[in-house]
This record gives structure tokens, C-alpha cells and sequence, in this order.
């Protein structure tokens, strides 16, 4: 019996052309679509054309929903590229969940304890951004600095930083709890609106779409133009190249997780000055971990990030739409989420590594 | 390259906007009446079922149709919700979860022109909005009755020599530790010792409305701890079947939960919010005022008991059971009656309950006239706060 072997390996690929790897991005994203309607028709007996229609109904159907998706864009693009100067130096920082939630918590206790004594809606903003940023600042600070002395894990040590800063949050909101023992703080200043972010042109969320759009611009210059970015990539390709150079790798390595930090604490502000106006320990809800993704689908490219996290919440806004329109289980959402997921993360091993098949003549 | 693309896809993207905005649908006028509800979980939640329930219930008697969103959190997404529903037509919104009160008066003073009604919220009477409603009804002697069950079931297993009376200690598993859920444990615990007077009561809590391992497990504690009886003030299967792991019987919450423990389950009282839901959307549809506080109770059908579990309740329960309800609806006995308990050893004379909520719980408003504690009468929410004597509270800091 003559046993015919089909053996294949896998072959690192040359760069390819760009217009090849959006190919293969475009074809991820519509199988992963295909995959959608599949699972759905099969759970659910649904028409899949009345399934994309609602995703996109989720997303874009009313001026209000479109408002929200930018508006979540903004934040999950903010700590995006919070997260990416610290990745771009190969600094494994996991803790931006902790870094936002340090900032809103910071944010929190300045607009609750200073709500009746400052009147002044912009000297409150002004001491809100302060020390949201220090509190986010020192929450990156602080795995640098061990790491940069002592080597430190900095993986494991920014994954516990933000258990420490979810707890502190927790052990505050049972302090400030509206009534006591129904654990939740409820609108802070719901009715002076001290320390809320004003609403430009009537929209609330206008303010924090801009100041996004303002920082990714700004992030772009620093990481491509400026001389800490470049120290900031250098010392990412190889830490002895850059000593070689004269660059002082460990306060590289603390300047840059400070300013990631600094950042992660301005989304904690926005989101609790701008959007939510009160303290919860889901507040971040798990965006600090999605920014990571956001960040290296981007290959770090802050002008791309717009595109990868604009595609993540247009999935989960669409998702969530269908789950609830057609009395699907919450759960629902999130099996079509991690199917778009599988997909495009899954598309980028085809983009970087490409199979070969060789008829093999041995026997086995 | 790359830029240009990611470039491109923003002008596709802005374009999108003002494609939706030119497109939107002209509202058709013969359209069905919409009415909006938000719920903090789904149907896995039997609170939640309960008020899905109901609100399937009153949409189809009235002919309106129900827009229902599950899974929304107590934040900003409620008042997102809330928003999005009274911006795409509803006439009225109702949500469900304490949590929602403040998402709610902010979309109620956005939108004017809808209705927003919040069950078991407590801030209607001082936000002073024409629009904004709280409602609740009178559990606390559906939980009075289902005690009255839980007491004759002790009763029966020490007769039946499986305990003392001394040992006769009943379990909770409640939620958050706020006068809602201290309304609800006392009231049950006062059922309880109405029947079999040595029962003594431990509350655990799980800092969650809906948390199935955390409500399994304080109900396995509390079984090991000796407790012959367990209910709760949760909204998952956990206690219950708990409870039937252990074959310890169990009172339920919300709805039946037969199913969930067969051998153990007694009974279960509920809000049935239907006759609220009726209520409040035929006056929307009307245009007529909905009362800033409802208090519904057993005689508008708002507070119900599922079925006995016959086989396992101590007999006699159904004849003890409807003549304490007829003294109930009669007025002749009232749950919180000040001669059946006391507080650090000494009956309460008097009281001043929080029921203006503020940041200081400042007591504002006497409540003991007549005997008896007047619990949901000066609005919907419960106030009764009092940690009596008999029973301990673990974990108030939520395990």
C-alpha cells in the first residue's frame, strides 16, 4: 500500500507588500463575519443579512449610538497609546487596567472631597487632571523604577499593581457607598456638576473625542520625530545597542512608563469626569488588557490605532446589539466577539509566516 | 502606505455618520407605542426573569411594544440605554437595579417629554421631576409569610428530635447590607420567630446581586456553621441549590426554584410587577400623571408567594399560612409590630429613619406610631434599617 505523506512546515515570509497583508486582513475580517452568521444561523435560525444589519444598526443606527462609539473608540484609543511607547521599548507593562483605575480613583476622591468647597468648574478640572496624572504617573512608576534597580518582573509586577489599585478602589467605594451597604457611589456631583467635563455644543462626549484625536497626533510625533522617541525604540531593538550609544537605559525605561502611566491616569480622569461621573471597580472594565492588543495589531503605529480599536468597538457595540435585539444571552455578544477576535489576531501569523506543502516521497 | 490606508478608513468611517444621518427613517405615524426596559442581568438571573417577566406580561395585554435591553450595568451604559430608548420613541422607561437611580434622573431631566420609572429607587420624592417615578411594593410581608413557613418547618424537624430548639438557627445570603435587603432579612426573621420564638438568624453578604459561586458558597458556610434553614436576598440558583446538596430546606426569592432543589425547596415570595407596569404605561399612554412613589402590595396582586412545595413543607402550613395573610391584608397584624422585637435588649419607642437619601444618611422622618414600624409608607423603597437583636451579621464587608 503505497501511503502517500503530505508533510508541510512553516516558512517565515519576506515583508509583504502592504497591499497584500491588508488582503489578508480584509479576508480575516470577512471570514470571521462568515464565522458570525454561521454560528447564529445555526443557534438562532436568523436571516445573517438581518444579523450584519443589526451590528451595523449597533454601531452607527442613531445619532446617539454613533455618539457612544466614538466615544468608546476614544477611550479604548487613549490607553492604547498610553500603553505604547512603554511596549515599543519591549517593556511588558499589563498594568494599564491599574494605571486608568488610579487616575479615576484619584479623580474620584479630589471631585468628592473638594465637590463643596471649590466652585470653580475649571481650577476643579485643573486639580482633577493633576492628580489623576500623578496618581497614573506613580502607578507606572513604580514597576520601572524596580525594574530598572533590581530587574524586576515587569510583567508580573504591573499585573499586581492593578489588583492593588482595583482593591484600593473597592475598599473606597464601601467608604463613600450612596446609601451605606449598597456599595455604589453613585452620580458624584449630580446636581452641581462640579468636575464634570463641559459638554461642547450640547455633546458630551465631544470634548473627549477631540482631546484623543489632539493626543494621538501628539503621540505620533513623539514615538516618530522626537529624540526620546527614538532613544524610546532603540532601546526596544536592543538594550546594548542603546548603551552602546550613550543612552541612559534606565531612565529611558522610567521616563517612559512614567508618561505611560501619566497617560493611562488622563483616561482615568476623562472617564470619570467625562462619561461615567462615578467610581467603580469595572469602571475600566478590562479595556486596560484589550489596549494591549489594540496596540500591537497597530504595530505600535498610533495612526493605525485608530483603525484596529475603531474595528474592536464596532464588533462589541454590534455584537451586544444583536445579542439583545434577538433576546440572545448576554454571553452571546461574547462568543461573537471572540470569533472576530480568533480571526484577526489569527490573520497576522498568516501575514508574518506563510506554510509550505511538500509531497513527501519517504514512506512513513 | 499603511497611514494612507488607516487615513482612508476614517474618511469611510465619517462618512458613515453623515450617511446615518441623512438615511435615518421618517417615523412612521400609525406606529405601535414603545416602552423601554433595562435590566442589570438576563433571564440567569431570577430577579431579572421576574421583572421580564412581568414586563412581557403587561406589554402584551396592552398591546405596546416592549424594547428590552439586558446585561446593563449600574453606569454610565444605564443612562446611555435610558437615553437611547426615550431618543427612539418610548413613551416610558423602566429599570430595574438600585444601581440604575442616578443614570435614570439623568436621562429623565434630559428627555422631559418620556416617563422614567426605577423600581426600587429612593430619590423621586426629593429630585421633585415630573418624570421620574419610584416604585416598589410591600415584600416585607410576602417575606413575613414565607418566614411564617420557614418557622413551621423548624418546628416540625424538632419535633421530629433532628434539633433543639436552642440549635433551630436560620441562614441568609443577602446581597448589599442597605435597608432594603435589612428590611428584607428582618421581615423574614420576624415570620419566622412569630411561629417558633427560639430561632435565632446569621446574614452573610456577597457584595453582588448576582453571583452564583459567592451565593453557593455563603450558603455552604452558613450550613456548616449549624444553620437548619436557609434564604436569601440574591438573585442566583447558588443558595437554593446549595441547599439541596446539603438536604437543608431552603426559602426562596423572586420565583420558584422547585427545580433547583425539589427536596428542599419550600417557598418563595415575590414582587409581581406586572400591576405596576400596567399602571404606569396606561397612564404614559394617557398622558396622566404616575405617582412619584408606588407602593404596590398583596391586595393590588403586586406581592405573591409561588406555590407550597407540598411535599416538603410541615403540614398545616397552608390553613397557618392563609389566616396570617388575612391578618396582614386586615390590618390587624403588622410585620415590624415593636412588641416582637427588640434592639440592644429594649423594645424601640422610636425612630427616625433615613428617608430623604443624602450623603449623610441624616435620620429625617419618624416612623414608629401605633406600634408599629411604617415601613414603605413615606415612599416605595423600604427604610427599615434597625439591627435587631437575634440575629448576626457576618461579612458586612462582603466576604
Amino acid at each position: 500500500m503505497k501511503n502517500k505523506h503530505i508533510s508541510f512546515h512553516i516558512v517565515k515570509r519576506e515583508a509583504l507588500p502592504w497591499y497584500q497583508s491588508w488582503m489578508i486582513r480584509g479576508a480575516a475580517i470577512l471570514l470571521a463575519l462568515i464565522m458570525c452568521s454561521l454560528v447564529t444561523v445555526m443557534v438562532t435560525g436568523l436571516n445573517p443579512l438581518d444579523l450584519y444589519r443589526t451590528m451595523f444598526y449597533g454601531a452607527f443606527g442613531t445619532e446617539r449610538k454613533t455618539w457612544v462609539l466614538f466615544q468608546k473608540l476614544a477611550i479604548l484609543l487613549g490607553i492604547s497609546l498610553a500603553v505604547t511607547p512603554a511596549f515599543k521599548m519591549r517593556f511588558w507593562n499589563i498594568g494599564a487596567e491599574g494605571q486608568v483605575m488610579a487616575g479615576a480613583l484619584a479623580c474620584a476622591t479630589v471631585m468628592i472631597t473638594l465637590g463643596n468647597t471649590i466652585t470653580s468648574n475649571w481650577m476643579m478640572l485643573l486639580i482633577m487632571l493633576v492628580v489623576s496624572v500623578a496618581a497614573g504617573a506613580l502607578w507606572g512608576f513604580l514597576p520601572a523604577f524596580f525594574k530598572a534597580h533590581w530587574n524586576t518582573n515587569e510583567t508580573l509586577f504591573t499585573l499586581m499593581m492593578n489588583y492593588i489599585a482595583i482593591q484600593l478602589a473597592a475598599y473606597f467605594i464601601i467608604i463613600w457607598e450612596v446609601p451605606k451597604g449598597s456599595g455604589k457611589i453613585g452620580m458624584i456631583n449630580q446636581n452641581t456638576r462640579i468636575g464634570w467635563l463641559p459638554y461642547l455644543g450640547g455633546k458630551q462626549y465631544a470634548i473627549i473625542i477631540i482631546l484623543i484625536a489632539i493626543l494621538t497626533v501628539l503621540l505620533h510625533i513623539y514615538l516618530k520625530y522626537s529624540k526620546q522617541g527614538y532613544e524610546i525604540a532603540v532601546v526596544g531593538e536592543s538594550e546594548r545597542t542603546a548603551r552602546y550609544a550613550g543612552i541612559k537605559v534606565e531612565w529611558v525605561i522610567i521616563r517612559t512608563m512614567i508618561l505611560s502611566g501619566a497617560l493611562c491616569g488622563f483616561i482615568g480622569m476623562l472617564l470619570v469626569g467625562g462619561t461615567d461621573h462615578t467610581l467603580s471597580t469595572d469602571i475600566v472594565g478590562g479595556r486596560g488588557f484589550t489596549a494591549v492588543m489594540v496596540s500591537w495589531l497597530a504595530k505600535f503605529n498610533p495612526i493605525v490605532m485608530i483603525l484596529t480599536s475603531f474595528l474592536l468597538v464596532f464588533m462589541q457595540l454590534g455584537a451586544k446589539e444583536v445579542a439583545t435585539n434577538f433576546y440572545l444571552n448576554e454571553s452571546f455578544s461574547e462568543i461573537l466577539t471572540g470569533i472576530i477576535l480568533f480571526f484577526i489576531i489569527g490573520c497576522e501569523f498568516f501575514i508574518t509566516y506563510k506554510i509550505q506543502f511538500s509531497k513527501s516521497g519517504k514512506e512513513a | 502606505m499603511k497611514r494612507f490606508l488607516a487615513i482612508m478608513m476614517c474618511l469611510v468611517m465619517v462618512l458613515a455618520i453623515v450617511g446615518c444621518k441623512g438615511t435615518k427613517p421618517a417615523e412612521e405615524p400609525a406606529k405601535k407605542v414603545k416602552v423601554g426596559f433595562i435590566c442589570l442581568h438576563d433571564e440567569q438571573s431570577t430577579y431579572d426573569l421576574n421583572f421580564i417577566n412581568a414586563a412581557k406580561a403587561a406589554c402584551e395585554k396592552l398591546g405596546v411594544e416592549m424594547v428590552l435591553k439586558t446585561g446593563i450595568n449600574e453606569d454610565n451604559s444605564c443612562y446611555e440605554t435610558a437615553a437611547d430608548m426615550a431618543s427612539s420613541g418610548c413613551i416610558a422607561v423602566f429599570a430595574d437595579s438600585f444601581g440604575h437611580e442616578d443614570y435614570m434622573i439623568q436621562a429623565a431631566k434630559e428627555f422631559p417629554n418620556v416617563q422614567f420609572c426605577h423600581s426600587t429607587g429612593t430619590k423621586a420624592h426629593t429630585e421633585k421631576l415630573a418624570n421620574y417615578h419610584n416604585a416598589f411594593a410591600a415584600i416585607y410581608e410576602g417575606r413575613y409569610l414565607a418566614g411564617v413557613v420557614a418557622g413551621l418547618k423548624l418546628n416540625e424537624m424538632i419535633e421530629a428530635g433532628k434539633f433543639t430548639a436552642e440549635e433551630a438557627k436560620v441562614g441568609y445570603v443577602g446581597a448589599f447590607t442597605y435597608a432594603e435587603v435589612i428590611s428584607g432579612y428582618t421581615s423574614f426573621f420576624l415570620g419566622v420567630r412569630s411561629v417558633c420564638p427560639t430561632a435565632t438568624m446569621e446574614v452573610t453578604f456577597t457584595g453582588s446581586w448576582y453571583d452564583p459561586t459567592a451565593e453557593k458558597e455563603g450558603a455552604q458556610k452558613l450550613i456548616q456553621g449549624g444553620c437548619k434553614l436557609i434564604s436569601q436576598h440574591a438573585d442566583s440558583l447558588g443558595a437554593p441549590s446549595a441547599c439541596e446538596e446539603a438536604g437543608i430546606p431552603d426559602v426562596s426569592y423572586n420565583g420558584s426554584t422547585k427545580e433547583a432543589g425539589p427536596n428542599t425547596y419550600l417557598i418563595s415570595s415575590r414582587i409581581d410587577w406586572e400591576p405596576y407596569y400596567e399602571y404606569a404605561i396606561t397612564a404614559a399612554m394617557n398622558g396622566k400623571p404616575i405617582d412619584t412613589d408606588w407602593t404596590g402590595t398583596i391586595a393590588t396582586g403586586s406581592v405573591k408567594l409561588t406555590e407550597l412545595n407540598e411535599g416538603v413543607v410541615a403540614a398545616g402550613t397552608k390553613e397557618k399560612l392563609e389566616e396570617v395573610q388575612k391578618a396582614l391584608e386586615a390590618g390587624t397584624l403588622h410585620v415590624f409590630d415593636t412588641a416582637t422585637f427588640t434592639k440592644d435588649g429594649a423594645p424601640l419607642t422610636s425612630y427616625l429613619a433615613d428617608v430623604d437619601t443624602d450623603a449623610a444618611f441624616t435620620p429625617d422622618t419618624e416612623v414608629i406610631k401605633d406600634g408599629y414600624f411604617h415601613e414603605s409608607e413615606y415612599r416605595s423603597a423600604p427604610y427599615f434599617d434597625v439591627q435587631i437583636d437575634g440575629i448576626t451579621l457576618l461579612d458586612v464587608n462582603f466576604g
